[in-house]
Formats: C-alpha cells, sequence, structure tokens
C-alpha cells in the first residue's frame, strides 16, 4: 500500500530554538497515527509543517502523494485539519459553518447536502444545527470541527490534540468516529497529550524536545521496557520518591499520583530492595507490586534512556 | 481564483457583520451623524453678526447706513449707544462683534461731497470671523456709496463688483458637504476593515482558514465585498442627506459619481484590510486606521485647509491621501458639474491609491497564509 505520508528528515528551527529535529517517518494509507509527548515536544509544529501551514527549515514532507513545498494547495484539497484550539466561527450556526468550509472546499454543490447530512449524523449535531457554533459545549464544538474537515472527503485527516479539554464520554465518542473513518480508507494523524488516548493508535511517534524518541506500536513500546516495574502504593509518594532516588538495586522512579513506579533489574530482589529502603526511611506503605508498564512509563524511561546517554 | 470560495468568504462576512452590532453602528449610524454634526457645524459662513452703533449724527443719512447693514442680513443691530466709553463695554463683554461709530457732521459731509469717515470698530478675537465681516461691511457701505453717487447727477462711477462662481451665495455647506462624503467614507472604511482579518488571527480562525486551499486574493477580495456594500450605502446616505438636509445641488453625473465612489471606497477598505493583515491586532489596527486616515484627511485632504497654501514638504504629502483626490472630484461633481474630462489626473491618483492598497494587501495576507 502506498505511503500517505511520508516526513523526510523534517526539521523546524525558531531562531535558536529547535522546535522540531531531524524527524523522518511514513504512515500507511489507513492507518491512525499518534504523536505523543509533551508540551512543546514538537507535535504541533510537525504537524503544521505536514500540513503546509509552516515552511520547514529543512527537509521534506510528502502528503496524499504531492510535494507539500512544492505543491501546498493541491495538498491542501486532499487533507483536512483540525487544529488544536476551537477554531470555527463562534458567530455563524452549525449550518452556516459547514457551508462556509464546504465552500471552501468547493465540494460539488450535488454533493454538499449528502454531505453535510452525514456530518450532521455521524456527529450527532441534528439538534444544535440552528445554533450559533459559540454556545456550544466544547465536545460539540469538536465534533463539529471534525465535520468541517471532513466535508471534502480527505485522504489524509490531521488533528493536533483534537479531545484536549473534553469530557472522557465524548472522547470516546470522537474516537468512534476516527475508527470508521480509518476502516474507511482515510489515514489519520492525530497528536495528543493523553497517553491512554495514544494506546487507540496503530503506531505512536514518542516525541521530546522536537526529536523523535521512538516509534513503533503500542504494544512493541511496551516491549521495549525489558526491566520489570513495582508500583508502591503509599500516602508518602513525594518522600518515597526521593528515598528510592538514590537507593542501590532501583534504576528510574517516577510519581503517579499515590502511586510511585520504580524501575527493578527483577522483581524479588527489587522487592527486597525498596522494602529495605524504605524501612530504613522510616516511610510506610500500603502494597508493592509489579505491574506492566503504561505507555507513561515506556515514555518517561525511553526520554531518560536518551538524556543519559543509553541504558 | 474560485468564485465559489470568493462568495463562501464574503458570504461568512456578511454574516458575521450581522451579528456585531459595533461593526453594524459604525457602519450606518455614524456616518449619517457626522453628516448631520460635521454638515451644521463646521459652518464656516458668518451670518448675522451683532453690532452695536453710536450715532452721533442722528440724520436721515446715518439712519440710512445702519439701516443698510441691517437689511444686508449679515448684520443684526444688538445696541445702540450714547458715549464712547460705552462701546468699549459693549465689546468687551462680547454682547456685539463690532460697532459702527458714526461721528457729527456725517450727513452735511456727504451733502457739501467731502469725504464723511464712519468708524468700524472689531473684534479681532476671532480673526476670521472679523475678516469676513470687515469685507461684508466694505461690500455694504461701497453699495451705499453708489447709491449716493447716483443720485447726484454725476457721470455713473465705475463699479467694481466680485462675483462668486459656483458657490454663488458662498454658502459653506456647499463646500464642505460634498467634501465631507470623501471624510466620512475616509474615516469610516478604514476602521471597519481595519478588524476584518486581525479578527481572524486573534480568534484563532485563521489557522483553520489557512489550512484550507483558499487563495489569498479569494479572502481579500470575499472580505471586501460585503463592506463594499456597506460603503456604498453609507455614501448614498451622505449625498441624499447634503442634498436634502444641506441643499446642496449636484449639478454633475450621477454616474460618475458613484463610479468615483466606488473606487475611493475599495482603496480605503483595502487599505483597513491591509493593516489588519500586517497588524494582526484588531486594536492596533484600528488605532493605525484612525491615525493614518482621521486626521490627515482632516488636515491634508483640502477639505478644510487649502493644499495650495501649504508648505511644498505638506504639498507632496497630501498627494499620499486619497481623500485629497476625492474631495476634489466630489465638489468638482457636485457644484461644478464637470467630468472626467477635466477631473482625470484626480481619479488616476486615486485608481493608483486603489490598486496599490488591494495589492499589498493581498501580499500581506499571502506570507501568513502560505506560511
Amino acid at each position: 500500500m502506498a505511503d500517505a505520508v511520508v516526513a523526510d528528515r523534517l526539521r523546524k528551527a525558531f531562531g535558536d530554538f529547535v522546535a522540531v529535529d531531524d524527524l523522518s517517518f511514513s504512515v500507511g494509507t489507513g492507518e491512525v497515527f499518534g504523536f505523543l509527548g509533551p508540551n512543546g515536544a514538537g507535535k504541533t509544529t510537525a504537524i503544521r509543517m505536514l500540513t503546509g501551514l509552516l515552511p520547514p527549515t529543512g527537509g521534506t514532507a510528502v502528503v496524499a502523494g504531492l510535494d507539500v513545498a512544492r505543491d501546498p494547495f493541491g495538498v491542501r484539497r486532499r487533507i483536512g485539519y483540525m487544529s488544536q484550539l476551537f477554531s470555527l466561527y463562534g458567530d455563524l450556526t452549525v449550518s452556516e459553518n459547514l457551508e462556509f468550509f464546504g465552500g471552501l472546499y468547493q465540494v460539488p454543490r450535488d454533493q454538499f447536502r449528502a454531505r453535510r447530512d452525514w456530518v450532521i449524523e455521524s456527529a450527532d449535531l441534528a439538534a444544535v444545527v440552528g445554533q450559533l457554533t459559540g454556545t456550544l459545549p466544547l465536545g460539540l464544538k469538536q465534533r463539529l470541527a471534525l465535520g468541517c474537515a471532513l466535508l471534502h472527503q480527505p485522504a489524509v485527516l490531521f488533528l493536533d490534540e483534537p479531545t484536549s479539554g473534553v469530557d472522557p464520554l465524548s472522547r470516546r465518542a470522537f474516537w468512534d468516529l476516527i475508527y470508521e473513518l480509518a476502516a474507511a480508507g482515510t489515514t489519520v494523524l492525530v497528536s495528543t497529550h493523553y497517553m491512554e488516548e495514544a494506546e487507540y493508535c496503530d503506531r505512536l511517534i514518542l516525541m521530546h524536545r522536537g526529536k523523535l524518541v521512538a516509534l513503533d506500536t503500542a504494544i512493541g513500546l511496551r516491549a521495549r521496557m525489558s526491566r520489570p516495574l513495582l508500583a508502591v502504593v503509599t500516602d508518602q509518594a513525594p518522600q518515597v520518591v526521593q528515598a528510592l532516588a538514590d537507593a542501590d538495586g532501583v534504576g528510574e522512579v517516577t510519581m503517579f499520583g499515590r502511586s510511585v513506579h520504580a524501575v527493578v533489574p527483577d522483581i524479588s530482589r527489587g522487592r527486597a530492595a525498596v522494602v529495605e529502603r524504605l524501612t530504613r526511611a522510616g516511610l510506610g506503605w500500603s502494597t508493592i507490586e509489579p505491574i506492566e508498564p503504561s505507555l507513561e512509563d515506556v515514555f518517561i524511561g525511553l526520554v531518560r534512556e536518551g538524556e543519559t546517554g543509553g541504558p | 481564483m474560485s468564485f465559489r470560495r470568493f462568495w463562501a468568504i464574503a458570504r461568512k462576512e456578511a454574516l458575521q457583520l450581522r451579528r456585531d452590532p459595533r461593526s453594524l453602528l459604525l457602519a450606518f449610524v455614524l456616518p449619517f451623524l457626522l453628516v448631520l454634526v460635521f454638515g451644521s457645524a463646521i459652518s464656516l459662513d458668518v451670518r448675522d453678526i451683532p453690532f452695536g452703533v453710536l450715532d452721533r449724527d442722528r440724520t436721515p443719512a446715518s439712519r440710512e447706513l445702519v439701516e443698510a447693514f441691517q437689511a444686508s442680513g449679515y448684520f443684526t443691530l444688538r445696541a445702540r449707544v450714547e458715549s464712547p466709553g460705552e462701546v468699549d463695554h459693549l465689546l468687551a463683554r462680547g454682547r456685539v462683534r463690532l460697532v459702527m461709530v458714526i461721528p457729527p457732521g456725517h450727513a452735511s459731509d456727504l451733502a457739501s461731497g467731502r469725504v464723511a469717515a464712519v468708524q468700524l470698530l472689531v473684534d479681532g478675537g476671532d480673526a476670521n470671523t472679523a475678516t469676513i465681516a470687515i469685507n461684508y461691511a466694505d461690500a455694504i457701505v461701497a453699495g451705499v456709496n453708489r447709491r449716493i453717487l447716483a443720485t447726484r447727477a454725476v457721470a455713473a462711477p465705475l463699479g467694481f463688483e466680485a462675483r462668486v462662481w459656483y458657490n454663488e451665495a458662498l454658502e459653506s455647506a456647499r463646500m464642505i458637504v460634498p467634501g465631507l462624503v470623501a471624510v466620512i467614507m475616509a474615516i469610516i472604511t478604514a476602521m471597519l476593515t481595519a478588524l476584518a482579518i486581525a479578527r481572524e488571527w486573534e480568534r484563532g480562525t485563521m489557522e483553520q482558514l489557512a489550512a484550507t486551499p483558499v487563495h489569498r486574493l479569494e479572502v481579500v477580495a470575499g472580505k471586501l465585498l460585503p463592506y463594499i456594500g456597506i460603503g456604498i450605502i453609507d455614501v448614498t446616505v451622505a449625498v441624499v442627506v447634503g442634498m436634502v438636509v444641506f441643499d446642496v445641488p449636484l449639478r454633475g453625473s450621477v454616474f460618475l459619481l458613484a463610479a468615483m465612489s466606488l473606487l475611493f471606497l475599495i482603496g480605503m477598505l483595502s487599505f483597513g484590510l491591509l493593516l489588519s493583515a500586517a497588524l494582526k491586532s484588531q486594536m492596533l489596527a484600528t488605532q493605525v486606521a484612525i491615525m493614518t486616515t482621521y486626521l490627515p484627511t482632516l488636515l491634508l485632504s483640502g477639505f478644510i485647509f487649502s493644499i495650495a497654501s501649504m508648505p511644498f514638504a505638506l504639498q507632496v504629502v497630501s498627494t499620499l491621501i486619497p481623500a485629497r483626490f476625492f474631495i476634489v472630484i466630489t465638489r468638482g461633481i457636485f457644484l461644478k458639474g464637470i467630468g472626467l474630462g477635466i477631473l482625470w489626473p484626480q481619479a488616476l491618483g486615486m485608481l493608483a491609491f486603489t490598486v496599490i492598497s488591494f495589492g499589498m494587501a493581498t501580499r500581506a495576507f499571502r506570507k501568513e497564509i502560505d506560511g
């Protein structure tokens, strides 16, 4: 299958600050491809370069078979884009927004009605068609924004943190829609900083400080955590992190609320080392259990490896 | 250039405009008020100047002179005083702007063919009014003189008469209203569009717009269209109010006036879009629009101060102000009834401004959307 998106050594520098550094990857048609990383990792900059909104400092991007730098308008006709912040017109009604984008994408008039009805139905907007967009709850706004980006049946869909600030139920509905699209052959590139959302993607790029940290499926990424992980549940999480940070036989330590995750060489010796250290420090805990690494653990592990120059 | 995309932008802009009360106020109510206020307040006419008389002759001849002043319509008699001391008092308190002093022996001097001196004491505090009052007084006195000369069977004296053309009555409303149409258009149009592109940046809608296949020309032209519609309504309101309320005659071609107004509108609206696209901030763009249109148009366009009497440097600067050309055109069409045969240099000046503004607005927009 032909690749829907190919990025080759993309780079973007703003003065001395390098927002995206040497980013290369390719995405197959119909794939749901995720960009995962904290704020400032370069996800938005990468997406803006792929959509032609921002000219790269170096490297090339080919989207839907067209070179973004050479034929930006051709690319824009074949892609849909939903930006990070709500960016439809709040003072237009839902149907006026749809008509506006239908016009900009030159959706043929005889097809427009059917497309609009499809968007209204699949995004569940029928009850608010005549309402001013600015008065809608965020979840509906996001679905409408997605709908506006889909009117012209784009080959590739770019979603920049589409669900930030949306309640979990709406988020789930949003992802159901994305799966439906991907099943119908639309390639979806989505950025997020919700780790659990990243699990929905076929493949993921982990980004940190503009660099690609890892590129794999969620399962593949977890498999990279070769060493086991212990979760210490405690009321004194900050003190526990401090105590374990320099303990012998304990690797990276990270706090997740009341739970502290510690990377250990193997489970039994690791548990003994943790118990010994916490007892000596006079700290309490309720459980110490081995757990499956989450993507967040993987992410933190890989970033720290990168920073210390190898495992 | 796709008509469909252009139309989508124009339609969207019109819908937003319709739902924005501030823009509507600015677009429709303000021009109407401005014509009324400017038209009545910036009156350069001097009428009914209050004056006083110290008549120390008290003869039919002296009364005739006072009569002539009152009959002219330019002067209204406010006070008759008896002593020179009271004259000072009158002027100082501002009850009258000038006092006519007729010395004793006025009638007998006239009768014996000697020069009969009459003194006018004028309050120079408002130099403009004072000058005009003196000119009027001169003219009235000259008229009286002629009548006196005519009653004597001397050969008719050679009379010198100045005639004013176009604005026969020298009514300033006739001068001001055609210029005012230009000034109001200049002020309002650029302010209206100064918001149009900056708003998209500030609300974050620009990013979505930039990701669509829309071309910069479609955006700029599409955004202009609804404002051109508003501008046409505004010009019509200003012209009708000027003709109905201020009695300004329209002697030239209505079509030429419409065509020239359209050219001017597009130029000023494009200039507003240029500021909006370049500055990306509604507040900044509005402020710059006011600074670059309102003041220069008021001061350097020839609306109030004659360009010919400006220092050379300012005359050069004034050629950058499109209202300068438009004012000559509106006055020419309204008052002189002249056409492009005479007004073509001004029309060309406006065309240049419009083409450059539109081109630059499109360019300023392009950088952003093409990244």
